[in-house]
């Protein structure tokens, strides 16, 4: 089975309210990464006609948007929080399914643009893509980031909001990995060769 | 005039009768809103969100079907109401109906013949009775004063203005209105009012302000003192959003504050 079709089973087969955390390979990483973009995005996002909020600190939500283009994801079902155009120096061209934070570092604002968004396009199903814990743990001390996460995905459960946490493993510290561990319900390495 | 409507109010058991502000993060804090008939003073210095708020607490009074009155002395009230339409739950027959009404200070001032820079204790008395009187002639639910700093700059002395607040907090509770008055303070203040008389005589103070991490600013609300409920003295972040005033804890990460 191709890696996008068993992250999207494994996917479809979680409860509302889930939080997943996706392992990345870092050598492998584009093609997992396209993988993961594929399975959440089109798979499981446009079956159960879900609306997708994805936020992104490792690249522009453009880059983001372009690729989900390429996979035919409807754009009315899928928003953007940009953690990362504002400190890049890239925010010439907003989008305008997106909403900027000026930096990775205001979680709270980026907590505040889910909740925006989550009120913006009520969904009987929402999805939220965070993209990635390593990228935001560049940018802010560990306890900060567990309180972020113990909050935000505990607030998104209680919404029956399916959170998916995209990880690099081998770029993640054994605090990170305990910390994820406390707030997700699965894991799923992407793995691939298997057949 | 009397209005028919019945305000937006809670009777949480025997506690006071509520103010439902309409923002959601706010009643949260205060346990389902502001007790009805409380002053408070919204305190903060520039860009910190102070007249948002008290836009919004008058819409959202509105909407549900109060009548509300925003007195304005810094801002014209046009150049308010096409603010306004920032917000997405705003409806401009809000407005023609009656339902927010906004009055121009310095107009007051002009009718009353208040041109001294300081006002004599008469003048203070007749523009007291002009606030009242609106509120009574419109049956405000709801008022604003934005500002009180302005308001108080021509009344000066201390004692005056704790005369003022004193009749002014009285005269608006008789009348069941709830009241928020903007206060002006400086970024470092280490108090709420121009004066600090002010936030004596208040029921409650709500202050705004930033937060720096890093560089980077939040905007933070926080209720320092609220008569008539219990509530939480936290900070939280605020966002200012065309939905409305949204609110998260201040993350602290395990700091130690002083």
């Amino acid at each position: 089975m191709a890696p996008d079709d068993e992250i999207g089973e494994r996917l479809r087969q979680l409860a509302g309210g889930s939080a997943v955390a996706i392992r990345l390979n870092p050598r492998e990483y584009a093609d997992d990464y396209f993988a993961v973009l594929n399975a959440t995005l089109r798979d499981v996002g446009s079956e159960t006609n879900a609306h997708t909020i994805y936020v992104s600190v490792t690249n522009p939500a453009s880059l983001v948007w372009s690729l989900a283009q390429a996979l035919d994801v409807d754009p009315t079902r899928l928003s953007f929080v940009d953690a990362i155009s504002h400190i890049m120096m890239n925010y010439r061209d907003p989008l305008p399914n997106a909403t900027y934070v000026e930096s990775p570092r205001m979680l709270e604002d980026i907590m505040l643009r889910i909740e925006y968004l989550l009120r913006k396009h009520p969904s009987p199903r929402q999805i939220l893509v965070i993209d990635s814990v390593n990228s935001l743990a560049i940018h802010n001390p560990q306890d900060l980031l567990s309180e972020f996460f113990h909050i935000l995905v505990n607030n998104l459960k209680s919404r029956q909001v399916l959170t998916v946490l995209l990880v690099v493993s081998e770029d993640t510290g054994s605090e990170l990995n305990q910390m994820l561990g406390l707030v997700v319900d699965e894991s799923i390495e992407v793995v691939r060769g298997r057949q | 005039m009397a209005s028919a409507v019945k305000p937006d109010t809670t009777d949480v058991g025997s506690l006071r009768e509520r103010c439902v502000t309409g923002i959601e993060g706010l009643d949260n804090i205060l346990g389902g809103g502001i007790p009805r008939g409380n002053l408070v003073l919204v305190a903060g210095s520039v860009g910190t969100g102070k007249t948002t708020l008290c836009l919004e607490f008058l819409v959202r009074g509105a909407e549900k079907g109060e009548r509300t009155l925003f007195l304005s002395v810094t801002e014209a009230s046009a150049k308010l109401i096409e603010n306004l339409s920032t917000f997405e739950f705003f409806r401009q027959e809000l407005v023609s109906s009656g339902g927010l009404v906004f009055v121009d200070v310095p107009l007051i001032y002009d009718r009353l013949g208040l041109n001294h820079e300081e006002l004599t204790v008469e003048e203070i008395d007749l523009l007291l009775k002009a606030f009242l009187d609106l509120a009574k002639e419109v049956g405000a639910h709801r008022v604003i004063i934005d500002s009180l700093t302005s308001v108080c700059y021509r009344i000066r002395r201390d004692e005056r203005i704790r005369d003022f607040m004193l009749k002014l907090s009285q005269g608006l509770t008789l009348l069941g209105c709830t009241t928020l008055l903007v206060s002006e303070i400086g970024q470092s203040a280490g108090r709420y009012s121009l004066h600090g008389v002010e936030e004596a005589i208040v029921d409650g103070v709500i202050l705004l302000g930033n937060a720096r991490r890093q560089g980077d600013i939040l905007r933070i609300l926080q209720v320092v003192k609220m008569r008539g409920t219990s509530h939480s003295r936290a900070q939280y972040v605020m966002e200012l959003t065309p939905i409305g005033l949204l609110m998260a804890p201040h993350l602290k990460g395990g700091r130690q504050e002083t």
